[in-house]
């Protein structure tokens, strides 16, 4: 085998490879072989590094060097200066906004510094197709250790004491959830990894599962081995094709390693994974819906009880995880429950991965211990807002989360905190918001997203979000009233009493949680039919300063509904009940004279 | 068993383990609404996708509201169901239902007979906030030849769904699209008339709302009335007389069939006949055929088809035509009684009237939706002309009865008119599951053993469970009878014979449950079987009563062969009261 001096690893994830991170390995092995550096750099493909803003990425070891925003062009000045003449290329370093310093060292960056990857862990460091890279990095010792030297109970006492909750959005203990799985005795077994990751903005799952499959693999193993199960189903949407045939290469390169299928180790123990793709229905992420789906039903929950743990896919007992809850798993095993408790807060356990996005600078995904403060993730990690904006809120849990405010930017993000908050963990989407954003639209927005989601089972989600939606839209539109205003909170807390599963009795939150932290801002919409924030185009005016204004024209040659009229050299008028507030004439104004009121 | 204690709204109870809240509320009395919950417990039948959230109920200690009607009892439990906090979640959720509920109750099929709209008088619901501004989810309306799908009026219950599928085994109906455009359809939203529908019209017997209904062919009936070029014949099916009563406030299982046939000639129909007549004859030729198979099969005759399949059902019959059509040659060819009365009144009563086929407008009520659709299948015409002109429900005749200014249950009784309106014992059976095998077992016993039958009355083959069977001893001869009703049991029988697995020679298959007096055009029994049961008693007692109880000694049936048609499976027979199937098994989707 050969052995390499120096390794360069090349981002693989989704949004990389969009901005041809493939070519660049070409460019790299090309440029390598012309050198007859082949065999002294390899050059690897890995999973996302998380640093999605400043993609694609490329990081040289053993030197730990940083690359952003790599073009295939620069492979070729990569190649000559680095990896020949060792000296860095500047130009493609990260810089710090704050020093304004080249920072060369992935650990020095901000955006890594209060970082710490469990679930993660081996994404951006080995290549997700090769299973040697994943035993190297104790992969499949966990299954190994847990075969040889503890029984199920003891491996379920583990996870229990680790205190690993659901990463999916829940919280459940899992140690518990599998604990219930294995007293249910049954025939047939199941276990189901909940890959239908469908959050906008969030890709934490779709990373894990690009980056590290096979410590998803390893973990559903382990649970099958805890509760009794040989089969195990992974619930993937169809929309992740990256994933899925890196997870079929894992799957096959497992099965031939004999890691998964007959008699694993020796150990007798037998237990293989298939995949099923689901369409794209956010309400399969909820886990009964996610069974009916897999048994080629409609995806729509039924009421639980029965558990899927009792009663889950075609009627046997299911223990339903998500994709990060899996990947912490095998190394909680092998670093023991003590370790992975040690991490947290005192009821949230390890860490967390969020999918930063919104108005913030470092745009990604990042991993950090439960407990960790929002200022810490949006300002130090995140490098604070975008456009040096002020910081106004950031949803957390998706859709169906809660806004948190400046209030709660020192709350330490956990579980619990979260929803003492008025949002949820959620499955760990984080989208931040500036100033310019109106709370009314937002919630808005989130709301029309669970409207199109809902699956329509049950009356209140099916109707309810509807009507809330067209409350939302009145209220944007400058036609809200108090009694609307009060209206929309009553049936916000009827959806969420009365739902049938987790999508309708969280997707009002935003509503709730933008009323409870912005009622001024409803407020100002329903009595002064104003928009705080500007946003809402039914409710601002196009107004011309005639002090400002010279008279050029140029706005009424420019406007296309004709609503501005004006002699040459005199102050022009819009009127504003022929004013499409396209803003066409603002952006044609060269003396400020426009302006939005 | 372990039992269960718990709190009602202060009061303690104790319940058999697996009792849901919503039931034992019901024991102490406290009736929790439902809107989409339906329990038909003698059927096996429930529906409960806790979907309209209206039963939902406060739990100590649990977070969310939960639904009465699927949530079980728990020990310690503590419950109210008409906290502040109830009342005010189960008046919303109304109000959004009603809030995408059209609001044409005046005018709506189904007024005075909705489930939803009795549940809006219950809560006293009096303006939908926001009403102005809602959107509306709507649908095309789709019209199959026996049932309307006005979906606009769908509340998502799923209580079709479970009929067409979980019981009937249809698969016809099932939820499509998503959000506020979620709605029970056929597959791609296809029309009913291109889906395996076999119009049995269970969907539309448990439908709250107006958005099943049947087609109503009153209007035609009143225009065919007022035609003086025409003579207008009405028949009525043996299920209609145990059901009628009930739209009148008459108890169920009160025999109406005096005050049925007074009603009929006072709304000024030309002659009353019975389909029970035609039902005697119907016994003359699959009970001549099922001999005849079995005369053959006994004689060692290998292309012989047993056992022989009753072919009454319309919805029966659609049933095998889309799903085994690889046994087309099983069931009788025998045309259902509706099919020979129309076959018999637009030839042999035509000619004995003097009467041209066209100048004869024949009118059946069935207590079927699938009749609807039979009588306008090609192979019942002539020259275009229906043997049957059109057929109206049990429902329909009662809001005929209505419209024309008729006090029901003051009329006097009245018999129906000859020849085609005598009928015996047997052929009132009908209505019921078992009916028509045991109707057939006496004629073909006296027919084969050429011994008088003394005990008429076959228990063994009554009943209301879903699939039956009895050995009938022949002199010496067992013949091995099965029974099923409900077309998911259906699939179950008929699965067995497909594979060789049976030995029976003569099947009963009936699509609605407890047969005809469950059928899809029947007075809604809003969720109370007893009411199925109350009918059936009723179809034996009129058996009972009838002083000929054996088809074959009817003696206008006798007649009829002896005048007309010759004898059974005679040629002319043939002609008129036998009929062939087709293969409807859906090979594209996409068609």
């Amino acid at each position: 085998m050969a052995k390499y001096k120096m390794h360069v690893l090349v981002c693989g994830g989704t949004g990389c490879k969009a901005s041809a991170s493939d070519s660049i390995i070409e460019k790299f092995k090309s440029e390598l072989t012309a050198k007859g550096l082949d065999n002294e750099v390899q050059v690897i493909l890995t999973g996302c590094f998380g640093f999605c803003e400043k993609g694609p990425i490329v990081k040289v070891l053993p030197d730990n060097t940083f690359y952003t925003q790599v073009k295939p062009e620069d492979v070729a000045e990569i190649v000559a200066e680095h990896l020949v003449k060792g000296r860095k290329v500047n130009r493609l370093l990260y810089v710090d906004p704050k020093s304004n310093e080249h920072v060369s060292d992935s650990k020095h960056m901000g955006f890594y510094r209060k970082q710490i990857r469990i679930a993660l862990r081996n994404c951006g460091f080995i290549n997700p197709e090769n299973i040697d890279e994943y035993i190297a990095r104790d992969g499949y010792y966990a299954i190994g250790k847990v075969l040889k030297e503890y029984t199920p109970a003891q491996t379920i006492d583990i996870i229990k004491k680790s205190g690993l909750r659901g990463r999916g959005g829940g919280g459940f203990p899992t140690g518990l959830k599998w604990e219930i799985a294995s007293k249910n005795a049954a025939d047939q077994k199941y276990v189901v990894c909940n890959a239908d990751e469908g959050d906008p903005g969030a890709f934490m799952d779709r990373s894990v599962l690009e980056g590290d499959p096979h410590s998803v693999l390893e973990a559903m193993a382990i649970c099958g081995y805890c509760i009794g199960a040989t089969k195990g189903v992974i619930y993937i949407r169809a929309e992740y094709p990256l994933a899925i045939t890196r997870l079929k290469i894992a799957i096959d390169q497992a099965r031939e390693y004999g890691l998964l299928g007959k008699d694993i180790m020796g150990s007798g123990f037998d237990f293989d994974i298939t995949l099923r793709y689901g369409a794209g229905a956010f309400v399969c992420g909820e886990e009964t819906s996610l069974i009916h789906s897999m048994e080629g039903l409609r995806g729509e929950p039924t009421n639980k009880p029965p558990f899927p743990a009792e009663s889950g896919y075609l009627g046997k007992p299911t223990n339903v995880n998500n994709v990060e809850t899996f990947a912490s798993v095998p190394v909680i095993i092998l670093k023991g429950a003590e370790w992975f408790a040690s991490i947290g807060t005192e009821k949230s356990k390890g860490t967390k991965v969020f999918a930063l996005a919104g108005k913030i600078n470092n745009v990604g995904l990042i991993e950090v211990p439960m407990g960790t403060t929002l200022r810490e993730v949006i300002f130090e990690i995140g490098g604070g807002i975008k456009n040096g904006k002020k910081f106004k809120a950031a949803q957390t849990g998706g859709p169906s989360g809660g806004c948190l405010t400046e209030k709660h930017l020192d709350t330490p993000i956990d579980f619990d905190n979260l929803i003492a908050a008025g949002s949820m963990m959620g499955s760990g989407g984080m989208i931040v918001m500036d100033e310019d954003d109106c709370m009314v639209s937002i919630a808005k927005f989130f709301l029309d997203f669970t409207v199109e989601e809902s699956c329509g089972k049950c009356a209140p989600c099916r109707i309810g979000n509807k009507r809330l939606y067209e409350i939302l839209e009145r209220i944007t539109n400058g036609e809200g009233t108090m009694e609307e205003l009060e209206r929309l909170r009553n049936l916000s807390l009827v959806i969420k009493d009365t739902s049938l599963c987790g999508l309708g009795q969280t997707s009002p939150n935003p509503v709730l949680s933008t009323m409870d932290n912005f009622y001024h801002e409803y407020l100002a919409h329903v009595n002064d039919k104003k928009c705080p924030a500007g946003q809402c185009k039914s409710l601002m005016q196009y107004v011309i300063e005639p002090e400002a204004c010279v008279g050029c024209t140029a706005c009424a040659r420019n406007c296309p509904v004709n609503a501005i009229t004006g002699e040459r050299k005199k102050p022009h008028v819009i009127d504003t009940a022929i004013c499409i507030k396209c803003g066409a004439c603002i952006e044609k104004c060269k003396f400020n004279a426009i302006s939005i009121k | 068993m372990e039992t269960i204690k718990l709190t009602i709204d202060n009061k303690p109870v104790e319940v058999p383990a697996g009792t849901s809240v919503y039931q034992a509320a019901k024991n102490l009395g406290i009736d929790i609404p439902v809107l989409c919950y339906m329990n038909l417990h003698d059927l096996g039948i429930e529906n409960k996708p806790a979907g309209c959230r209206i039963c939902v109920v406060e739990v100590e200690g649990r977070r969310n509201l939960a639904p009465s009607c699927s949530t079980t009892c728990a020990n310690g439990m503590v419950v109210k169901t008409h906290s502040t906090r109830v009342i005010n979640a189960r008046r919303t959720v109304m109000e959004l239902i009603l809030s995408d509920h059209p609001k044409d109750c005046l005018t709506c099929p189904k007024s005075g007979n909705c489930d939803l709209q009795d549940m809006a008088v219950k809560m006293g619901v009096r303006n939908i906030p926001g009403q102005a501004y809602a959107e509306m989810s709507t649908y095309k309306t789709d019209f199959s030849p026996s049932i309307i799908r006005d979906m606009d009026k769908c509340i998502m219950c799923r209580r079709c769904e479970t009929m067409c599928n979980d019981f009937q085994t249809v698969g016809a109906l099932s939820g499509v699209n998503r959000g506020f455009s979620a709605v029970v359809a056929p597959a791609f939203e296809q029309d009913l008339e291109k889906s395996p529908c076999t119009y049995c019209g269970q969907c539309v017997a448990v439908c709250p709302t107006g958005a099943l209904t049947e087609v109503d062919h009153t209007p035609k009936v009143i225009r065919a009335l007022a035609d003086p070029t025409k003579t207008v014949l009405v028949q009525t099916a043996p299920a209609v007389r145990a059901a009628l009563g009930e739209e009148f406030g008459l108890e169920a299982g009160t025999s109406v069939t005096g005050k049925m046939v007074a009603a009929l000639r006072q709304i000024g129909f030309d002659y009353i006949f019975d389909t029970d007549f035609a039902a005697d004859l119907t016994i003359m030729e699959e009970g001549t055929e099922l001999l005849t198979r079995l005369g053959k099969h006994l004689s060692g005759d290998k292309d012989v088809k047993l056992p022989i399949l009753t072919s009454c059902c319309p919805g029966w019959v659609g049933f095998f035509e889309h799903n085994y059509s690889d046994m087309l040659d099983v069931p009788s060819t025998a045309k259902s009684p509706q099919q020979m009365f129309g076959a018999i009144a637009k030839s042999y009563f035509a000619e004995k009237l003097g009467k041209k086929r066209e100048e004869l407008v024949v009118i059946s009520v069935m207590p079927c939706l699938a009749k609807k659709y039979e009588c306008q299948r090609d192979e019942f015409k002539v020259d275009g002309n229906p043997d049957v002109d059109f057929s109206i429900s049990t429902r329909e005749l009662a809001h005929l009865i209505k419209e024309f200014n008729i006090n029901f249950n003051e009329l006097a009784d009245e018999d129906f008119d000859r020849p085609m309106g005598e009928s015996t014992g047997a052929s009132v059976i009908f209505g019921a599951t078992g009916g028509v095998i045991e109707a057939a077992t006496r004629t073909a016993y006296e027919i084969h053993t050429g011994k008088k039958l003394e005990k008429v009355d076959f228990h063994e083959l009554r009943g209301m469970e879903g699939i039956r069977s009895a050995t009938i001893d022949f002199n010496g001869l067992p013949i091995n009878i099965g029974i099923a009703h409900g077309l998911g049991n259906a699939r179950k029988l008929l699965d067995q014979v497909r594979a060789g697995k049976t030995n029976y020679h003569a099947i009963e298959i009936m699509a609605c449950p407890g047969g005809c007096i469950g059928g899809g055009g029947q007075p809604l029994h809003h969720g109370d079987t007893s009411v199925l049961k109350a009918r059936t008693k009723a179809i034996y007692s009129e058996d009972t009563n009838k002083v000929i109880r054996k088809s074959h000694e009817n003696p206008y049936i006798i007649k009829l062969y002896e005048e007309f048609l010759g004898k059974p499976m005679s040629h002319k027979a043939h002609e008129l009261l036998h009929t062939h199937y087709f293969d409807k098994s859906s090979k594209d989707i996409f068609i």
